[in-house]
């Protein structure tokens, strides 16, 4: 049994169209564009909820690079592993998993301008498949160096340490 | 009267060509010149995909395009094909193109650079060379080193590969006239 030559490259060209639809689709879907804005904070209602000695303090969890963590990170904030990544992913459910379902997280990354981030999205997701319910992800529009060390906020350098958490106090 | 209505018309077109020069042929965002103090560029040795240190000093005397990026970054990896081309297209006026990866390990890296045929070393960065080049805090960015070990330009964000094509060109060829580099 055979097909016709005509026919054989269409099926090729089918199979080409839907696998490019296919892989396009999985890349945009990671995107952090696509986390509703209702689940976003942004950096300065953040400072301002670190800052309040009445407000709740989140849970920080940095879901990008470890090199980028290691020049500047929100002091008190934990390094995990980049979201995008199976490794990343294991990193936080395993960190997360003893944890109240309404603590207070906020994600973030910086990696990338918004648009690109592919870290954010994937971890925001896994954390509400794991029945995280009070979770923010920080909307860093362009990188962490332009919207949060640029901006004068505090920052913190090396690795985390754990058991030491920050003056934000003294720092603002 | 005639002649001072048509300098005035004249002083108008010129400043309006003036206006659409600079606006859609100006510096592109994300672009900050360092016309004015042309830093040293820090140097590094650091370790390329096969365990080789790699200093950036011996380098001096070429134009080095120094590229931070990360295989999960997407804007990095669009840039990758265009950089590909300009080493090739370069090399033999002296372009060396060298990336700087900020990825957590080499493995990765190793196969992406298999992947994507790259041309050019790529070295394993760490938070001291992005601490060095005032913080690598965001993907990608990338620097033009002139002949001198110079910085000459810092690109934020995705380039405009045209602009920094003329950018290198202009630096092969500005150096290699100057009498401190004989």
């Amino acid at each position: 049994m055979s097909f016709p030559i005509k026919s054989q490259r269409m099926l090729l060209a089918f199979i080409s169209g839907t696998t490019a639809i296919a892989l396009a689709s999985l890349a945009i879907a990671s995107h952090a564009s696509l986390i509703p804005a209702s689940r976003l904070i942004n950096p300065d209602e953040l400072v301002k909820i670190l800052q309040s000695a009445k407000s709740e303090k989140p849970l920080m969890i940095q879901v990008g690079s470890h090199v980028l963590y290691q020049q500047a990170h929100i002091p008190g904030s934990e390094y995990i592993g980049p979201g995008s990544g199976e490794n990343g992913l294991q990193a936080l459910r395993k960190r997360m998993e003893p944890l109240l379902r309404n603590k207070f997280i906020v994600l973030y990354c910086g990696c990338c301008p918004w648009n690109h981030c592919p870290n954010v999205k994937l971890a925001d997701e896994a954390l509400r498949a794991m029945g995280f319910i009070h979770m923010k992800v920080l909307y860093i529009a362009n990188n962490f160096g332009t919207d949060w060390v640029d901006k004068g906020y505090p920052v913190a350098k090396g690795d985390y340490k754990n058991g030491t958490p920050p003056d934000w106090g003294r720092h603002i | 009267m005639n002649k001072e209505i048509l300098r005035g018309l004249a002083l108008i077109v010129v400043v309006a060509g003036l206006y659409f020069v600079i606006r859609h042929h100006g510096v592109p965002d994300g672009i900050k010149s360092t016309a004015v103090e042309h830093a040293l560029a820090p140097d590094f040795s650091l370790p390329d995909l096969k365990g080789q240190k790699l200093d950036l000093s011996s380098y001096r005397g070429k134009v080095v395009l120094l590229d931070f990026w990360a295989t999960w970054c997407a804007p990095c990896r669009d840039e990758i094909p265009h950089f590909v081309e300009l080493q090739s297209k370069y090399a033999d006026q002296d372009l060396q193109i060298i990336g700087v990866s900020m990825d957590d390990g080499p493995e990765p890296v190793r196969e992406f650079c298999q992947q994507f045929k790259i041309n050019y070393p790529v070295v394993m960065g760490n938070a001291k060379i992005g601490e060095a080049y005032g913080g690598v805090l965001g993907l990608p960015i990338a620097f033009v080193i002139g002949r001198d070990g110079r910085i000459y330009s810092k690109h934020i964000g995705v380039a405009d590969f045209s602009f920094l094509e003329r950018e290198i060109t202009a630096q092969l060829r500005a150096q290699e006239l100057s009498p401190s580099n004989q």
